[in-house]
């Protein structure tokens, strides 16, 4: 990409814009702290992963177990966009849910399976199109809004399929979820989604567009004032979502080689935790697309590795849920260090000591009190 | 600025160290059970001779990992992984605590590993790192009959044995199915428990059943309308089919209409946990008990008041234990290489005895298991 847009033209008054921080220009300058920290933490990953599994550095059993992670990312994508905005989208999930009903409901038909999956496509652009609809004219909170269709289209989705399954859908179509590129171990959604990510990196960071998503969550109203089209930006991003969210539902139905009404339900929670954890912040203005591809590949690692260790699902939430704690904390200290100058604010940092300690001391005693546990109950 | 980069590192591998250590601990202590369990599932090596390492499947060999890390695959004789449609059930607890007997008396090791939720796509990914591991055999009872068919396919692909219990995977993706009950035997059980309530003087009863359209329940009632049109059950006069929706109150509300319409009601029949337990709290509420029964199928956790005061002098259902049980001797014979899991082939199972895959790749557990004062502190779940 060509540095064509210079930050002076593509945002007026940047200064007060963008909050105190200088504009940085280079890519590597976006590569904050906690992008280094994620490397760190999938680094460190793969090496307990490696040291205590024999299954984990094999390339069967990685390229399987990343296609599972992969509709995620596809619907992490866009979420990162709408989260740097300062906005939510929680109807990803039932969106794609509403999206692989339809694709399977034409499929039932003897429709086409292409003609079908456009049809999603179709149908989960303009469910997209309604959330920006409600958000950027209605001006409908994007939290109250997107839980509204995140209601509406599961239950579109149940209204479609019924008890109902789509299945038989042909080679052709599952290739998308479970073919391998020709003559390597790369699965094609895997490769979808690697170029998206570029994609969307690339809007994020080097266009005008992407200026203006982190101007508008740094300060919306003097956004409008400065003339930056925000409603229709919003309206966008939605609808991009929306498409995003279809496409990961053939990716998924695909995947499943069926379709049914409940496919992918719970996945907007994983979706944003991936966002949250690769740094995005939560309240808007700041993100980068590399850190929430790398906060990606760090759950799919500490879960598959967990998943090799035996180790229970109950327990698997549970340190993933740790891990965006420790992200929020750490990043909270970030911020109280560059708030207060040279000088750390130790109190903040004993406390979040502490709540660290006391995670650890929890999760050290949950795995050391589990196996007794279990013998007493199942002995 | 540079200082603020350092502390923040500083800070940050401090954080990092306490998890790692975290980590390191929670790792050692995982495995640090293994030891003490080994000699106990080794020791009553009942495994019979055959099972010397040279006649292991060709797959055993194949996990040896290079390194001496001991893992699940390798710590004892065989590992299989029982996985439920979810965790904290204790319906698929029950058929653990089944699984684990049955482990004992081969002489393996069964893992209950399920997802938190009852999601075919946490099943998945969880079913994926099982592959990867490649343990002697899973048995799966499937969050979604379609969507596990890709993931069952490639552990089969993979030289792992798959076999299905309490909800099946559609065709290719599993090896076996062990089917819990089948329709004719749920139909009978209801019809013959009603007339043990009414003795053989008979008398009027009523099918409070889930949906109009639940495709289950619907069977059963077909079974039941024709065994009720035997003579053995002549005494027996039904009244009326009322649908509670599987909703608890639309399911009561449809009880005490039942006793307002049909005054000399004697039995409820409830194939469906809801409605039965909604009837029961019914009679209990009216003050009908010793006038109205209620029988049907449920779980002995939720009904166990009702029989014990008499509400409920029986209900049906399949013997959970006895089916996660069954499961482990099936799914050991197939990885064993004793059977193929084709129909027609034959294994013994322990204490149940002798079963053979019927024509349609399935083995039924048997007859439901009737539950009634005298047994049900014996169940628990």
């Amino acid at each position: 990409m060509k540095e064509s847009i210079s930050p002076s033209t593509a945002v007026p008054q940047p200064a007060n814009l963008i909050s105190e921080r200088p504009p940085r220009r280079s890519f590597l300058g976006r590569f904050q702290h906690w992008e280094w920290m994620l490397v760190a933490l999938v680094l460190l990953a793969v090496v307990v992963n490696t040291r205590l599994t024999p299954y984990f550095l094999n390339g069967q059993n990685l390229s399987r177990t990343s296609v599972d992670f992969m509709e995620m990312g596809l619907m992490m994508l866009p979420m990162v966009f709408i989260i740097i905005t300062g906005n939510i989208d929680l109807s990803v999930a039932s969106n794609l849910g509403m999206c692989a009903s339809l694709m399977a409901v034409l499929w039932n038909l003897h429709i086409n399976i292409w003609v079908a999956a456009g049809a999603g496509l179709v149908a989960g652009t303009l469910g997209g199109a309604l959330n920006g609809f409600l958000i950027a004219r209605v001006k409908l909170p994007a939290l109250v809004a997107t839980l509204g269709t995140y209601a509406f289209f599961r239950g579109i989705a149940y209204v479609l399929l019924g008890d109902q399954a789509g299945r038989g859908y042909p080679p052709a179509f599952t290739y998308l979820g479970q073919g391998m590129l020709p003559h390597t171990l790369i699965p094609f959604s895997v490769f979808l989604f690697a170029v998206l990510a570029v994609v969307f990196g690339l809007v994020l960071h080097r266009t005008t567009f992407g200026r203006y998503l982190f101007a508008i969550g740094n300060n919306e109203n003097a956004c409008i004032y400065a003339g930056i089209p925000v409603a229709r930006i919003k309206m966008t991003l939605y609808v991009v979502s929306g498409f995003m969210s279809a496409l990961a539902g053939l990716v998924l139905a695909a995947r499943f080689g069926s379709t049914r009404p409940d496919i992918g339900t719970g996945l907007e929670l994983s979706v944003i935790t991936a966002a949250v954890l690769g740094g995005v912040d939560i309240l808007g203005g700041t993100g980068t697309m590399i850190g929430a591809v790398l906060s990606l590949v760090l759950i799919g690692l500490i879960t598959f590795g967990m998943g090799l260790k035996n180790i229970q699902d109950q327990v698997q939430t549970i340190a993933i849920g740790g891990l965006l704690i420790l992200s929020i904390l750490l990043a909270s200290i970030a911020r109280t260090i560059s708030a207060g100058g040279v000088r750390i604010n130790w109190r903040t940092v004993g406390l979040a000591a502490v709540l660290i300690l006391i995670f650890a001391v929890f999760f050290f005693f949950f795995y050391w009190s589990r196996a007794p546990v279990l013998k007493a109950v199942f002995g | 600025m540079k200082r603020n980069t350092f502390y923040f590192v500083m800070a940050a591998i401090a954080v990092l160290g306490m998890f790692l250590s975290a980590c390191g601990a929670a790792a050692t202590a995982t495995q640090a059970p293994a030891p003490t369990s080994m000699p106990a599932t080794m020791a009553p090596t009942s495994m019979p001779a055959t099972m010397a390492p040279t006649s292991m499947p060709a797959t055993m060999a194949a996990t040896q990992p290079p390194t001496a890390i001991p893992t699940a695959a390798t710590m004892t004789g065989r590992t299989y992984v029982l996985v439920p449609k979810n965790l904290g059930n204790p319906y698929f607890d029950a058929a653990n605590s089944g699984a684990q007997l049955a482990a004992a008396e081969l002489g393996v090791k069964v893992l209950y590993q399920g997802p938190t939720t009852a999601d075919a796509t946490a099943q998945i990914t969880l079913l994926d790192s099982l592959i990867a591991q490649k343990v002697n055999g899973l048995a799966i009872s499937a969050d979604d009959a379609d969507a596990l068919v890709p993931t069952g396919k490639a552990a089969i692909a993979a030289g792992i044995p798959v076999v299905t219990w309490d909800s099946n995977i559609a065709t290719g993706g599993t090896q076996l199915f062990v089917n819990q009950a089948d329709t004719q035997g749920i139909g009978d059980s209801q019809v013959q428990m009603a007339l043990d309530i009414t003795g053989p003087s008979g008398g009027e009863i009523a099918i409070l059943s889930a949906t109009a359209q639940a495709p289950n329940q619907n069977a059963w009632i077909a079974v039941m309308k024709t065994d009720l049109a035997m003579s053995q059950y002549s005494a027996l006069k039904l009244d009326g089919i009322v649908y509670g929706n599987d909703d608890d109150t639309t399911s009561y509300n449809q009880a005490l209409s039942l006793f307002k319409t049909y005054p000399n009601l004697k039995v409820i029949v409830a194939p469906t946990s809801v409605g039965i337990a909604a009837a029961a709290r019914a009679v209990k509420d009216q003050n009908l008990s010793g006038k109205v029964f209620v029988t049907g199928l449920g779980t002995p956790n939720a009904l166990r008041d009702y029989v014990k005061s008499g509400i409920i002098p029986e209900f049906a259902l399949w013997n959970v234990p006895n089916l996660g049980y069954l499961t482990v001797y099936a799914l050991d014979a197939i990885a064993t290489g004793k059977i193929k899991g084709n129909p027609g082939d034959t294994f013994v199972a322990g204490k149940l005895g002798s079963y053979t895959i019927a024509s349609d790749g399935t083995i039924l557990l048997g007859k439901p298991f009737v539950f009634n004062k005298g047994n049900i502190d014996t169940l628990n779940f």
